[in-house]
Formats: C-alpha cells, structure tokens, sequence
C-alpha cells in the first residue's frame, strides 16, 4: 500500500464564478460523498483547504539566525489550495481517485506519490 | 550501458537470439524481482556468460529460460557476495522478499510465461509517462534495442537517452505504475495507448535511412502482440496497416527521390507481404469489431489491390474514411478523405472538402501539398506554387522539401 497526494492548485488572482447557494449546497454533497467513499474504502487519510499565499510565512535559517519573512516560498502565479493524502495500492488506483476528485470539485488534480515508509 | 553481444564478438545468430528473448527475459525477471533496472542487469551479466557458452555448447533449446534461470542465479550471487556470508545471505534473503516481493524459495517454477511482456509493455506504456519515454521504454525493454540504438533512432544522444530512460524508470517505481493487463474497463483506452506507441516507432522509421530498423522493430512488436492478445482486433489491424505500408516500401523511393502512389512501380511491391495483409484484413471484417487501425489497413487493403493508381476502388476508399472519421474525427483523417474524394468527384469537390478543415490544419505541410497538386491538376499553376511553397515552410524533413520543390519545378507555366 502507497500513499499518494492529491493536489488542487488554484491560480493566482483567478476569477471564479460567485457560485449561487444551489452550486455550493451541489458541490458540498459531492465532496461529502466523496469522502464517505473513501472512509468507507480505507483509501481516506488527511485532507485540508489552504488559505492563500497572502497568508504564507516562510521560516528560514542565515548566518545561524531563525528568519521569518511574509509571503510564499516561491512566487508563482498558482499555489496549492487544498489537498487529499490517500492511501492507493497503485498508481492506476489512485489516478482512479483522483478521477472522482477531479468530477466533484471540477478541477484539475496533480497525483504525487510519497516515499513509501521503507524509503522506496 | 551497450548491449553486451556488441562487445562479445559471437556469432550473429547469438545476437538474434538475445535480440528476440530480452524482452521476455526482461519482462519475467520484472515480475520475479518487482523492479525493471535489477531485471535489466540482471539480463546483461546473464548475456556476458551465455555469450561464451553459447557459442562453446550451441545455443540452448529454450534461450529465453536459460537466460531468466542465470539471470537469477547471479542475482543471487551477487547479493550473497555482496553481503559475504551464508547468514547474511539468509537475511538479504529475507529483505529481498520484503522489497521485491518475491520469495527466493519459488523461483524454481520461475519460467518465462508469455504474460509477462504482455504487463510489460502495459506498463511501458501507461498513460502517466510522456509519449517520448514510452517510445524509449518499448524499445529499450521489449524490443532488446541497446540505449545507443534507441538514442540514435531519435537522434539523441546516448547520455540523453540513457538520462530519458532512468527518468521513466525512476516514475515506475516512485508512482508505482502497475504491472499488469489492464481489467476489462480500462483496456481499450490503455490498448490504444499501446498500438499508437507502436505505430509511431513504425512511422519514425519512415524517410530516414538512420530509422529504418525501426520499421521492423515495431513489425517485430506488433507480432507478438498479436500472438499476446489474438482476441484483440485492433492489434491485428494494426499489424495488417503496417504490413501493407512495408510491402510498398520498394516502390517508394527511386534514386534518392520520393515517388508518389500514383507513379509507383507496383511490380515492386511485395507480393508476400500483401498477401498477408489481406489475410489478416479479412479476417478483421468476419469478426466485424471495427476499430480504428482495422479501418485503415482496410484502406491500405483496397490500395493493395489495385493493379494501377486509375483502377483504385476509390468510392470504396471514400466509404472506408467516412467510416473511420465516424469513430476518429480527426482533421488527418479529414484530409486522407478530401484527396480520396478528388479522385471520385474530382478536385472542386476535393478543394471544398479541404476548405472545411483548412483552419484546423493550417500548420501541415500535407494539406499546402495536397492544396498545391489539386490547383496544379485545375491548371491553376500561380496558386498551386504559392500552396507549395507554404508547405516546403512547414515540411519536417529535407526528403519532403527536395519532394515538394520538384513539384513547383515541373508546374506548366499558366497561359
């Protein structure tokens, strides 16, 4: 078994349509089956939405001094806006996820795998 | 890494034979170890010894399970003198299994199964990787071509190539990309993805001298897989398309120079290999599944059939494109129809047809000189010159611009 990180990445300054309360009230119930899907299946590990790169804060080390700066790490124009971590037998089963993500928000995914826990 | 029978001079029956089993040796050890680069050393270290005995004993009766048999032992061995000792030997043991997945104790009933290429080049294949290294992967893994072959079939070089491959590889196995045949649901998307990666090494091997092995390599592909998956339509198709475009390659080029389907010599073609063809095209249409690649080695059938370019069954051809476009509405596709309909209807017709998709495909070079020879054929030489030369812009190849270049020569002059 593998872990694999399901990424959404918004873009900067991306103008998105004011969703009316039918077009939330929608998304939530997909996003909520989702999710009791992969409960159900085992494949659930961690999931969470960002806040934008406004609200980053980079932590770095110079000259042996802890220095904090505002902003994100990399100035790029799309950052990460929210993420599933879940756990797949292999690639094709979490491409197979990340279709249903992908159907229920409506947007493009990045699969990404982790180094599994034997440094693989 | 060469391929090792370069550099062990045998006979050149030895480096068929290594040739022909390393895919399948690669394949089976892929499943024993669960990782393709071991299975790739392995191969090699297993091709250094059988080089010698071979040539001392005769090639054995089974090659393919001789060399995934040595190839496991010196894995073994390896391993054990890498850890030097019995005892440790029994604890790699143990992490090997944890690792690859496999246990040391079965690999007695390890015989290569026809199976194994089959995931392999499912994997190979798989839809995760970039075109570039699928066609890399294929030739490197199932089609035995040493990392300097493949680089110089795409005039790469060896470094670059073996960087491509090491890439690939390291995708495998960091994303874990299965290896297997994909289940029912997925297959004749992952299918296709396999038939097109075979189809474009073909097509790479056409009008380049350098390239031109890669023509049998993907008929040497295309082979067995249709030995691999006989209940496959599609994959007979393809192998009939392929075969029916090699029997004509004779007639291709005459001195240096290209020649079109119209002027070919058809005495040059190749009989056997036209006979094949159709035996397998119509064997396609009893089991009526048509398919993409079934449709236009059809296509290539009725070409094959014709004794003279005039006495084509072209409202046949028509009838086969409007089929194929039904189920690939590609603008390609549109274009092969719009030259087939200049032959039934004449070039007007052919002329609208090729409007209609102009936008589409305004960057190939095919639709300027199909534009170019339909003008020229109305007498219209001044426009005719100006598609031509906006396709010798755009043409990939020198082989094309020499080509296009004598069609604006022998334009009559416009009274």
């Amino acid at each position: 078994m593998s872990q694999y990180l399901l990424s959404m990445h918004t873009a900067e300054g991306e103008v998105r349509e004011q969703p009316t309360p039918e077009m939330m009230q929608g998304f939530m119930e997909r996003i909520n089956a989702l999710e009791a899907d992969m409960r159900e299946s085992g494949a659930f590990v961690f999931t969470g939405g960002l806040h934008g790169p406004d609200a980053a804060t980079v932590v770095r080390s110079k000259d042996g001094e802890i220095v904090i700066t505002d902003g994100p790490f990399v100035e790029a124009k799309e950052h990460i806006g929210g993420f599933y971590v879940i756990n797949a037998e292999d690639l094709d089963e979490a491409l197979a996820w990340a279709g249903k993500v992908v159907d229920a928000i409506n947007h493009p995914i990045e699969v990404r795998p982790f180094h599994d826990s034997r440094g693989g | 890494m060469t391929r090792v029978a370069a550099g062990h001079r045998g006979p050149p029956d030895v480096e068929i034979v290594f040739r022909e089993v390393y895919g399948q040796a690669v394949a089976t050890l892929v499943r024993v170890f669960g990782d393709i680069t071991l299975a790739e050393d392995a191969v090699q270290d297993a091709f250094v010894i059988a080089s010698e005995r071979w040539r001392r004993d005769g090639i054995p009766p089974n090659p393919a399970g001789w060399i995934v048999r040595t190839a496991r032992n010196r894995a073994i061995d390896n391993h054990r003198r890498a850890r030097r000792g019995r005892e440790l030997y029994e604890q790699v043991g143990a992490g090997l299994s944890a690792t690859y997945g496999f246990d040391p104790g079965n690999w007695e009933e390890d015989e290569p199964v026809n199976d194994d290429q089959l995931r392999l080049i499912f994997t190979c294949c798989h839809p995760a990787l970039r075109t570039e290294h699928q066609v890399a992967l294929t030739l490197r893994l199932l089609g035995g071509l040493s990392v300097d072959e493949v680089a110089r079939s795409f005039l790469v070089s060896e470094p670059a190539m073996a960087k491509r491959l090491v890439r690939a590889k390291y995708k495998i196995k960091a994303a874990k990309i299965p290896y297997r045949v994909p289940g029912h649901a997925d297959l004749p998307g992952r299918l296709r993805s396999v038939l097109s990666v075979v189809y474009l090494i073909y097509n790479t091997g056409i009008d380049s001298p350098e390239k031109e092995s890669l023509r049998s390599d993907a008929l040497r592909l295309a082979r067995s897989l249709v030995e691999l998956m006989p209940d496959e339509p599609e994959v007979a198709g393809l192998l009939a398309l392929m075969v029916l475009n090699e029997s004509r390659m004779p007639a291709r080029v005459r001195e240096g120079d290209r020649v079109l389907l119209r002027d070919q010599d058809r005495s040059r073609w190749d009989r056997a290999m036209i006979q094949e063809g159709h035996a397998i095209v119509r064997a396609c249409v009893r089991r009526d599944q048509p398919g993409p690649f079934q449709l236009q080695a059809a296509i290539q059938a009725v070409h094959c059939n014709a004794v003279s370019f005039d006495e084509t069954d072209w409202p046949q051809i028509v009838s086969l494109y409007d089929h194929l476009f039904s189920i690939m509405p590609t603008p390609v596709v549109a274009l092969n129809r719009a030259i087939a309909i200049g032959e039934t209807e004449g070039p007007v017709a052919a002329l609208d047809a090729l409007d209609a998709i102009g936008s589409q495909l305004d960057s190939y070079y095919l639709l300027h000189a199909t534009r170019g020879s339909l003008l020229r054929d109305l007498g219209e030489s001044d426009a005719a010159r100006t598609a031509y030369e906006r396709a010798i812009d755009l043409a990939p190849t020198s082989r094309d611009r020499q080509f296009l270049t004598q069609q604006i020569d022998s334009l009559p002059t416009e009274k």
